[in-house]
C-alpha cells in the first residue's frame, strides 16, 4: 500500500499540466476561471484538441482509443483539467453512449458512431427522465411501436440536458407495455434529433441558464437498426450506463479548483475591517472543506482501483458513495464562494449579460469580474444531488447492494 | 499509488482475526477488564508469538521490518475487538520514541525486549494543565553532576500503571510553553521518586497519573538530544494518531455491523425496524462515514514516515479531523439506532462509542486540529 504519488505519476501530472497550458485557448480558460459555463463551441474545441492528443477517450478500452491509465493517472488527469479551467468533455458522449456502444453496439453501429462520438462530431444527449418518471425511471411511458423495420415513437422526455445542442439522443422507450415487470418492457434507441416530429422546448433553471429541456416525440420514425441490444432489454443497457466506471462522478476537481481559487480571492474580499482571510471562521470553513476533499480523493482512488481490478462489468455500489459525497462537496464549495463574494453575487448577471449583448450596450460590469457569476454554480449545484439519481435514491442503492436491510 | 495488501500482510491479518475471534469475545474482554491489571498477559504473550510486537522494528533488533501500514492493520483489528493490552503505549508510542531518538546502545537494549514482550513502555508527556498543547511542559529536569533530577507530574499516561519503563518529557531549558528546551528521559518505573496512580478510563483501557519527585537519573537516561525533543514528541504523537485512527476505524466498522444486525432482528410494529427507510438511510450514512474514515486512516498511516515535517503534520491533522468527525457520527448513530440497549454497560456498542471518544480526546480533538489547519490557510 502506497498513497504517495510515484515519480512517474508526478511526471505525468506535469505533462498534463503543460499540455493544458499550451493547448487550451486562453479565452476558454478565462471564461471558466471566472465561473462562467463553457459555451457549446468551447466544449467542442477542447474535446477535439484532447481527441487529437488521444486523451478524450482515455477511459475506453485500448482498442477503441483508450489510454490504459492507472486510477491515479485518471484522477490526476481529471484534476488537472478542472484546475486548469478546461471544459469537461461531453460526458454523454464519453462516459455514457461511447462505452454503451462499445459494450452492446452492432458492428455497424460502432462503425457509424464511435469515432464521431469521440471527436464530438455528434453531440449526444440523454432521454431518460419523463414528467411522471423521475426517481422511478422504470415507470417511463414514452412508447415505441414496431412498424416493419421502424419504431414509431410518441411521448415526452424532460430535464434533457443540452438537448438544444444535440445532434443525437439516446432514449429509453417502452416497447412492451404488457411486460410482467416494468423494467422488462423497455428498449434503448438512438434517435437523430433532426427526425421529423421532435420538438425541443427550453427549461430555464434557477441560475437563469438554459441547460435543461423538454423533448417531445410526435410519431417519430426510428429505424430498428438504431436500437441498441435486444428489444425489451434496454434496462440492462441503462444499468450498465449508470453504473459504468464513473471515475468522474464525484466531480472532485471542480471542488478542488474552487478551494484553490478561494485562497486567491479571499485576500481581495473584506471582512471586519481586514480581509476575509483574516476571519478565523472563514479560514476554518476552507480547512473543513479541504479535509472533506482529501477524504473523498482517497476514497475515490480506492473505489476506482477496486473497479478496475474486477472485470465483471457490474456496477460498483460504492460509486453511489462517491456521488453522494462529491455532489455535497460541490454544493458546499460553491456556497462558500457565493457567501465570500457577498452582495455582489446577487445581481442577475446571466440575464444582465444577455441584455447587454443584445442591446450592444457598453454598461460596465457590476463589481469585479469574479463577482458576476459567483451565485450561478451555487444555484445550479442544487441539481447535483437530484440529477443522476438523487442522494436519497443513492442511499437506497447502498442499502440494497451493501447493507441489505 | 497502490491500495493492495501484500501476501504477508493478508496472512498476518487472517491470523490476528482468528486469534481475536477465538480469545477476545465481548465476555472474555469483560473478564480481562475485571482482572487486577485490567488486560490479559496471556494475550500479550500471544501477540509476541505472532510477531505483532516487533512489527515496526528493523530486523537488526529482532523486529520484522514492517511499517505504519502493518501497524494500521493490527490497530484496525484491535479496534474491532476493543483490545485492552498496552500495544499503542509500548510498540507505537514508546517504540517510535526509541526508534527515532535512541542511540544504537539504547535501541539494542530496548527494542529486542519490546519484540519479545518482556518490556512494556508508556509515553509520559501530557500534563494536567496542557490540554492539547504539546509544548506545555512544566516538569523539569535539572543537571545533577553527570546526571539529572526530575520534578513534576504527568497526566492520563496510557498504560502508565503497568509500564516497566516510562519515556518522560521534561523541561531542561525555556519557559512553560517554549517548544525548545524539552528533553526525553528513559525512566525505569521502579526508580525512587516515581509514584503512579493507575485507573481505568471511560473506555475500559488503563492509564495513570504519575508524579516525579526528586527522580535521580544517570546521563545515559537521556533519549535523543538534550533540549531538542520537540520534533520527536510531535512525531511520536503523530504515530499515535495514525495508529489510533486505524483503531477507531475498526471500532466504527464493528459498531456499524452490530447496528445492521440489530436493525435486521429488532421487531417493532410487527416488522424488523430495518425495513423503515429512515433507518436504512441512517445506516447508509454510517457506511459512507466508515469508508471516509478508513481513507483518512490510510492517509495517516502513509504519512507517519513522511520526512517533510510540515507536510506530515498537515496530513495527520486532516486525518485526525476526518476520523474524529466520522467516528463521532458513526458511533453516536450506532447508539441511537440501538435505542435503550445501546445505553447499557453490558452491550458492546457503548464500548465502541467510548473507544472512539478516547481517540477524540487525545493529542487534539477534531476542533483543535481544524483550528491548526485553519491557521495555515493563507
Amino acid at each position: 500500500m502506497e498513497l504517495r504519488f510515484t515519480e512517474e505519476e508526478t511526471a505525468f501530472r506535469q505533462e498534463v499540466r503543460d499540455f493544458i497550458r499550451t493547448s487550451l485557448p486562453s479565452h476558454i480558460s478565462e471564461r471558466l476561471r471566472l465561473g462562467y459555463p463553457p459555451t457549446k463551441q468551447d466544449v467542442v474545441t477542447w474535446q477535439r484538441i484532447l481527441n487529437r492528443k488521444g486523451w478524450a477517450t482515455y477511459k475506453w478500452p485500448k482498442e477503441y482509443g483508450g489510454c490504459d491509465w492507472s486510477p491515479a493517472q485518471r484522477m490526476i488527469f481529471q484534476d488537472e483539467n478542472l484546475l486548469g479551467h478546461a471544459p469537461e468533455v461531453n460526458s454523454f458522449n464519453i462516459t455514457m453512449i461511447g462505452p454503451v456502444l462499445i459494450q452492446f453496439g452492432t458492428p455497424a453501429q460502432k462503425e457509424r458512431f464511435i469515432a464521431r462520438c469521440a471527436n464530438l462530431d455528434d453531440w449526444w444527449c440523454q432521454g431518460f427522465s419523463e414528467p411522471g418518471s423521475g426517481s422511478d425511471l422504470a415507470s417511463l411511458k414514452t412508447a415505441a411501436v414496431r412498424n416493419g423495420d421502424e419504431y414509431v415513437v410518441n411521448g415526452q422526455k424532460i430535464w434533457t440536458s443540452t438537448a438544444h445542442h444535440a445532434d443525437w439522443i439516446f432514449a429509453l422507450v417502452r416497447t412492451n407495455p404488457q411486460a410482467r415487470k416494468p423494467q422488462e418492457g423497455i428498449s434503448f434507441l438512438l434517435i437523430d434529433m433532426k427526425t421529423p416530429g421532435i420538438t425541443v422546448r427550453p427549461i430555464i433553471s434557477i441560475d437563469g441558464s438554459h441547460h435543461f429541456n423538454e423533448v417531445f416525440f410526435d410519431n417519430v420514425r426510428v429505424p430498428v437498426s438504431q436500437r441498441v441490444y435486444e428489444e425489451n432489454k434496454g434496462w440492462d443497457v441503462a444499468k450498465f450506463l449508470l453504473g459504468n466506471e464513473r471515475t468522474g462522478i464525484a466531480r472532485l476537481g471542480k471542488s478542488l479548483a474552487r478551494l484553490h481559487d478561494m485562497r486567491e480571492l479571499a485576500p481581495q474580499l473584506r471582512a471586519h475591517g481586514g480581509s476575509l482571510l483574516d476571519d478565523p471562521g472563514f479560514r476554518e470553513r476552507i480547512a473543513a472543506l479541504e479535509v472533506r476533499a482529501k477524504a473523498l480523493e482517497i476514497t475515490q482512488l480506492r473505489v476506482v482501483s477496486k473497479m478496475m481490478q474486477k472485470s465483471d462489468g457490474k456496477p460498483d455500489p460504492f460509486s453511489s458513495l462517491l456521488k453522494i459525497k462529491g455532489s455535497e462537496l460541490n454544493q458546499d464549495t460553491s456556497e462558500m464562494v457565493m457567501d465570500a463574494v457577498g452582495p455582489l453575487a446577487m445581481p442577475d448577471w446571466a440575464r444582465e449579460l444577455d441584455k447587454l449583448s443584445s442591446e450592444g450596450s457598453n454598461d460596465p460590469r457590476i463589481g469585479p469580474d469574479w463577482a458576476g457569476y459567483a451565485a450561478a454554480p451555487y444555484l445550479m449545484h442544487r441539481a447535483s444531488t437530484i440529477a443522476g439519481g438523487t442522494t436519497e435514491i443513492q442511499k437506497n442503492i447502498l442499502n440494497k447492494a451493501v447493507l441489505r436491510l | 499509488m497502490d491500495f493492495d495488501l501484500t501476501e504477508d500482510q493478508r496472512l498476518l491479518n487472517d491470523s490476528i482475526a482468528r486469534l481475536l475471534a477465538d480469545r477476545y469475545a465481548f465476555d472474555a474482554r469483560r473478564g480481562y477488564i475485571k482482572s487486577a491489571q485490567g488486560w490479559s498477559q496471556e494475550m500479550w504473550d500471544k501477540y509476541a508469538e505472532l510477531g505483532l510486537l516487533g512489527l515496526p522494528f528493523s530486523e537488526d533488533y529482532g523486529g520484522f521490518g514492517g511499517n505504519a501500514v502493518d501497524v494500521m492493520m493490527v490497530m484496525e483489528a484491535f479496534g474491532k475487538n476493543l483490545v485492552l493490552e498496552p500495544y499503542l503505549a509500548t510498540v507505537v508510542l514508546g517504540g517510535t520514541a526509541i526508534r527515532l531518538a535512541g542511540t544504537e546502545a539504547q535501541k539494542g537494549d530496548l527494542l529486542p525486549r519490546i519484540v519479545d514482550g518482556s518490556l512494556k513502555l508508556a509515553f509520559a508527556h501530557s500534563e494536567q494543565q496542557a490540554r492539547y498543547d504539546l509544548s506545555d511542559v512544566m516538569t523539569t529536569a535539572t543537571k545533577d553532576g553527570a546526571g539529572w533530577v526530575l520534578e513534576g507530574a504527568k497526566s492520563v499516561v496510557f498504560h502508565g500503571d503497568c509500564a516497566d519503563t516510562l519515556v518522560v518529557s521534561a523541561r531542561t531549558a525555556g519557559d512553560r510553553m517554549d517548544p525548545a528546551g524539552l528533553t526525553l528521559f528513559l525512566v525505569p518505573a521502579t526508580t525512587p521518586g516515581v509514584a503512579r496512580r493507575g485507573y481505568a478510563m471511560r473506555d475500559g483501557t488503563r492509564a495513570a497519573e504519575i508524579s516525579l519527585s526528586g527522580v535521580k537519573l544517570g546521563a545515559d537516561a537521556v533519549l535523543g538530544t538534550v533540549g531538542k525533543a520537540m520534533g520527536t514528541i510531535e512525531h511520536v504523537t503523530q504515530a499515535g494518531i495514525a495508529a489510533m485512527a486505524a483503531e477507531a476505524v475498526g471500532a466504527c466498522e464493528a459498531a456499524h455491523d452490530m447496528t445492521l444486525e440489530y436493525l435486521r432482528t429488532r421487531v417493532q410494529f410487527g416488522r424488523p425496524i430495518g425495513q423503515n427507510q429512515v433507518l436504512q438511510h441512517k445506516a447508509a450514512d454510517m457506511l459512507i462515514e466508515v469508508e471516509q474514515a478508513r481513507s483518512m486512516a490510510m492517509l495517516a498511516a502513509m504519512m507517519v514516515d513522511e520526512s517533510d515535517a510540515a507536510e506530515r503534520a498537515r496530513n495527520i491533522s486532516m486525518a485526525k479531523v476526518g476520523v474524529g468527525q466520522s467516528g463521532r457520527f458513526v458511533t453516536q448513530t450506532a447508539v441511537q439506532l440501538h435505542g435503550g440497549i445501546g445505553m447499557t454497560e453490558e452491550y458492546a456498542v457503548g464500548h465502541y462509542f467510548r473507544r472512539v471518544m478516547a481517540f477524540e480526546h487525545v493529542w487534539g480533538d477534531s476542533a483543535y486540529h481544524l483550528g491548526l489547519l485553519a491557521d495555515q490557510v493563507a
